[in-house]
């Protein structure tokens, strides 16, 4: 459950971002989310309704977008989408391979109201 | 109105763990973090790392637990310094957590410091602490089919020690598949099988862990 921690980390920010704008309500978080991170979106979601309470976030919805697992081989010079989490080129079975994503855990852009 | 813009969630613990990473240089430490299930023999594994290098290396430990003191206790009795960090329910220690320990810590000599996360193989694997090395310890009763239920773990660990060989005879564990999937995960790792129980294979461990946490100048 570091879901907790992570949810923790986003409020900073997105306080941190709102603070030019006194009164602002935040009611909108777009997040990328890499298949390989451990991060749950249930549970990133619950953890984030659990501590937005009372706050600037109070009932901002959070859009996520995952992010596929992407490979690239550095012999056949491509890249690949892949399913199993398998550093081996699909193509050419090397191991010659850098993980292009699949690891994020990034905040892209969020919505906010002004207050009155 | 949208603001845009692109940060990575953890940057603030990056930032905190970077910092314990260059006073770990500054002072001439190898710092391990030391991952793996519950039961997996985190704490086994350091009382027989500190038996095998305390002649060798001065060592310190600092001991990850939701709540109890025991595992430090146990370290402690090998007259090692510990420190103990209680996360208070939380899954894994973090760049943050690690420095407050580093606060209780005297680092008069220390040329090697083992950091015992908390027992878990999901969330440790997402925070940096500022380690020089991440090693994992997973062993044969957990099965072998956890490279693929937890890929993070494997993916970040540098060495995969595998504990307990001596059961092997008694459970379904098929090491060479385990081995296999854990490799096609991460082609770079070191996978050490070994038995604290019986010894067998420690001293690839030991080995290991002697060469890297000398050749440092503080």
């Amino acid at each position: 459950m570091h879901e907790l921690s992570v949810a923790q980390g986003l409020l900073e920010i997105i306080e941190q971002e709102a603070r030019p704008y006194p009164g602002a309500r935040v009611t909108q978080v777009r997040l990328r989310i890499g298949k390989l991170s451990a991060v749950v979106p249930d549970a990133l979601r619950f953890a984030f309704e659990a501590i937005t309470r009372g706050g600037i976030a109070e009932g901002a919805s959070l859009e996520i977008e995952e992010v596929p697992l992407r490979i690239r081989c550095r012999q056949c010079a491509k890249e690949f989408t892949v399913e199993n989490p398998f550093m081996i080129c699909p193509r050419c079975e090397g191991l010659d391979v850098e993980m292009v994503s699949g690891r994020e855990l990034e905040i892209t852009s969020m919505e906010i109201e002004h207050g009155d | 109105m949208e603001i845009k813009l692109v940060k990575d969630i953890l940057a603030a613990n990056e930032a905190i763990a970077e910092q314990n990473k260059a006073l770990f240089a500054e002072k001439g430490v190898y710092v391990v973090n030391l991952m793996g299930s519950p039961g997996a023999g985190k704490t086994t594994l350091l009382e027989r790392t500190i038996e095998g290098l305390k002649e060798k290396r001065k060592m310190a430990v600092i001991e990850g637990d939701i709540a109890t003191s025991r595992d430090a206790e146990r370290i402690a009795a090998h007259a090692i310094p510990t420190v103990q960090i209680n996360t208070g329910g939380e899954c894994h220690l973090d760049g943050n957590m690690v420095r407050g320990g580093l606060e209780q810590l005297n680092f008069d000599g220390i040329e090697l410091l083992v950091v015992e996360n908390v027992g878990n193989l999901v969330c440790p694997a997402e925070f940096n602490i500022g380690e020089d090395v991440k090693v994992m310890i997973a062993s044969v009763t957990e099965g072998d089919d956890k490279p693929l239920k937890y890929p993070l773990m494997f993916q970040v660990s540098s060495v995969l020690l595998l504990n307990k060989t001596d059961l092997l005879p008694h459970v379904d564990f098929d090491l060479e598949r385990f081995r296999k999937e854990a490799l096609k995960i991460n082609p770079r790792l070191e996978v050490m099988p070994l038995s604290c129980k019986t010894g067998e294979g420690l001293d690839t461990w030991l080995q290991w862990l002697e060469e890297r946490s000398g050749s440092r100048e503080g």
